[in-house]
């Protein structure tokens, strides 16, 4: 398989008013044609910066990104993004939030007759047929998360990018939309790169896992190849001892990466606050785990 | 209030469904309170007017200014009546005269009689929607661009913040004099007082729809403006499609504000300029000095808060009826 997508040692620096901050440093990755990658990365590490990047919404101060041979300078409906909080229009339905989507990618090329059955068929894809005449403000979580995911299918993008989607929804929704994005995945075979906070989430899910480090200055620390066999079942997948290798893999790297940060400049200029960041932080990790489970 | 309810059922020996005890503490506090409330306050008005000695004679109590309502409405149809009496005395001159001479060109001159009582509303109510539809044309678009653009928002925001607290007694000279030199068509189509309430209506009226149109663009979620930049919307539909519908409320917010004080503004111009409306008619009557005086202003002032009332319900039932935010109080 060709590579699609080339994020190329990025750098990212966002200007404070006490000098510069930088967030990313040599952020390097290639993405093949119909792939499901995964972020995955302790928060504030600068996933959502990496995201940004991609779509455009952020320039890099380094490196650049490089889209199917040709340079991201903007944003575009080719790099579609599903945003951790929904983001639809309030003042729409969900067959107009995603018309709005279509009518600027499709206006020229399809038919209204054709858009219409384009826009019906995405929703019917994420199971929104019974609610597309409904607002948002009418519609659960979790739907509305469904909704946001037809809108950027329905540009047909050619990479997606998802930010957290599942992040603020209950652990069955969940559940669910990781099966109705594993069928849709399976039908569409898009290019996907999703961040996620949940390991099992991401073990399921990708076909790689990118494990970040912390920032500032965050970069890619390993990369985990997923080899199970597709369609996955996540019942099956719970006595799987490859699918809980991958999984204990995951989760040391967060660990080993949450209690020895990679500042041990602070250490030296603070050796009061050495003791306390450890404490801190196990609690905190042990936390992360928890949820994971 | 649950007991209350069935207490009351009770006593009146009716059998009152489950759920009306609910109902009976909605009618007790939405029409019961206001009234008790209404009630107690024209005890006191009545009971305090008697006690203030004006040289015009007692303040007026409410029973005087109702019989003052009684006798502008009777005023009014019989001016109204004067005037249909008017134009028909013409025609029917006129008819003879074509009968007389059927190269006769029929002339109509206008009736001047004295403005109403309810003249005067009805010209301060055009004069003020007027005045405030012109500042909504300007402010909206306005608002919109100040929001958008920073560089915009830094240049214009102080002279915003220092035309916005002037009273409409400051601006009425300036206005006054400017349409007198400007407006100087031989036969005026609008008056020039009506223009100058007008303007200095929405000179007053301008500011909140700015600020509040503003700060409501201003302060789109990032995520809806990123939504718009990934579609790449042109900048006209991103403002016809996300900026406009998404600051509504906030819109909404500064026309509420605005119109109350187009209402304010417009009675005090209207009264210092001696421009026709509900000002001048307490203007006059001020001057006027009759026994029945201060009924009669009396009844205006509660005239002119009920209006300004029903604008401010108006404007709330449009805001609910346009608004997609249905959180609106
Ligand atoms: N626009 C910005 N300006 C300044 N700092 C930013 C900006 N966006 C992100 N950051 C900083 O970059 C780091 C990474 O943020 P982010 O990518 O949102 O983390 P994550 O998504 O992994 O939780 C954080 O320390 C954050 O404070
Ligand atoms: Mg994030």
């Amino acid at each position: 398989m060709s590579v699609l997508l080339d994020i190329s040692h990025i750098d990212m620096e966002f200007p404070t008013p006490r000098g510069n901050f930088t967030a990313l440093r040599d952020v390097d990755l290639k993405i093949q044609q119909g792939e499901f990658v995964s972020l995955i990365g302790h928060s504030g590490c600068g996933k959502s910066t990496v995201l940004n990047v991609v779509a455009g919404l952020y320039q890099a101060t380094r490196g650049g990104v490089i889209l199917n041979g040709r340079e991201v300078t903007e944003p575009g409906p080719e790099r579609a993004v599903v945003f951790q909080n929904h983001s639809l229009l309030p003042w729409l339905t969900a067959y107009e939030n995603v018309e709005l989507a279509v009518r600027q990618v499709f206006g020229k090329s399809k038919s209204k007759a054709e858009m219409r059955a384009w826009i019906e068929h995405n929703l019917a894809l994420v199971h929104m047929s019974h609610a597309m005449h409904k607002r948002p403000g009418e519609i659960s979580g979790g739907m509305k998360q469904r909704v946001g995911i037809a809108r950027a299918l329905a540009m047909q993008p050619q990479v997606l990018l998802m930010d957290e989607p599942f992040g603020a929804l209950d652990a069955l929704t969940r559940a669910h939309m990781q099966d109705s994005l594993m069928e849709i995945q399976a039908e569409l075979r898009n290019t996907i790169i999703m961040i996620t906070h949940d390991v099992d989430e991401a073990v399921l899910l990708s076909d790689r896992i990118v494990m970040m480090t912390n920032g500032p200055a965050a970069t890619i620390g390993e990369i985990l190849s997923v080899e199970l066999e597709r369609p996955r079942d996540r019942l099956a997948l719970a006595d799987n001892p490859q699918y809980n290798q991958y999984r204990a893999q995951v989760l040391k790297f967060l660990h080993e990466r949450h209690s020895k940060p990679d500042v041990p400049v602070k250490k030296k200029a603070a050796p009061a606050s050495a003791h306390a960041t450890p404490a801190w932080t196990s609690g905190h990790t042990a936390k992360a785990v928890g949820d994971a489970a | 209030m649950n007991t209350t309810a069935a207490q009351l059922s009770n006593f009146f020996k009716v059998r009152i469904p489950q759920l009306d005890s609910r109902v009976v503490v909605t009618v007790l506090r939405q029409l019961a309170l206001p009234l008790l409330g209404m009630l107690a306050f024209l005890f006191l008005w009545s009971a305090t007017a008697q006690n203030i000695d004006t040289s015009l004679g007692k303040f007026p109590g409410p029973s005087a200014v109702i019989e003052q309502f009684d006798a502008l409405y009777s005023e009014h149809q019989r001016s109204r009546e004067k005037e249909r009496a008017f134009y028909q005395r013409q025609q029917e001159r006129n008819a003879e005269r074509v009968a007389a001479d059927p190269a006769y060109q029929p002339k109509i001159r206008a009736y001047t009689g004295k403005e109403t009582f309810i003249d005067q509303i009805s010209t301060s109510l055009v004069t003020v929607m007027c005045g405030f539809l012109l500042a909504v044309v300007i402010a909206v678009p306005l608002g919109i661009a100040i929001g958008l653009s920073k560089s915009l928002n830094s240049a214009i925001n102080p002279i915003v913040q220092i035309f916005k607290p002037v009273s409409p007694l400051a601006w009425l000279p300036l206005v006054t004099m400017v349409v007198s030199a400007l407006y100087t068509s031989p036969e005026p189509l609008i008056a020039k007082s009506f223009l100058n309430s007008l303007i200095t209506v929405t000179l007053c009226c301008l500011w909140p729809m700015v600020i509040n149109t503003a700060v409501g663009v201003a302060g789109i979620d990032q995520d809806l403006v990123n939504v718009s930049k990934v579609l790449r919307l042109s900048a006209l539909r991103h403002v016809r499609r996300i900026v406009l519908p998404a600051s509504v409320p906030m819109i909404f917010t500064g026309m509420r504000l605005s119109l109350g004080v187009a209402w304010m503004v417009l009675i005090a111009a209207e009264m210092l300029a001696q421009n026709p409306g509900l000002g001048k008619f307490v203007w006059d009557e001020f001057q006027n000095g009759s026994s029945d005086s201060l009924a009669r202003i009396m009844a205006a002032v509660l005239v002119i808060g009920f209006i300004g009332f029903l604008l401010d319900r108006g404007m709330l039932m449009l805001q609910r009826l346009v608004s997609w935010d249905k959180a609106v109080s």
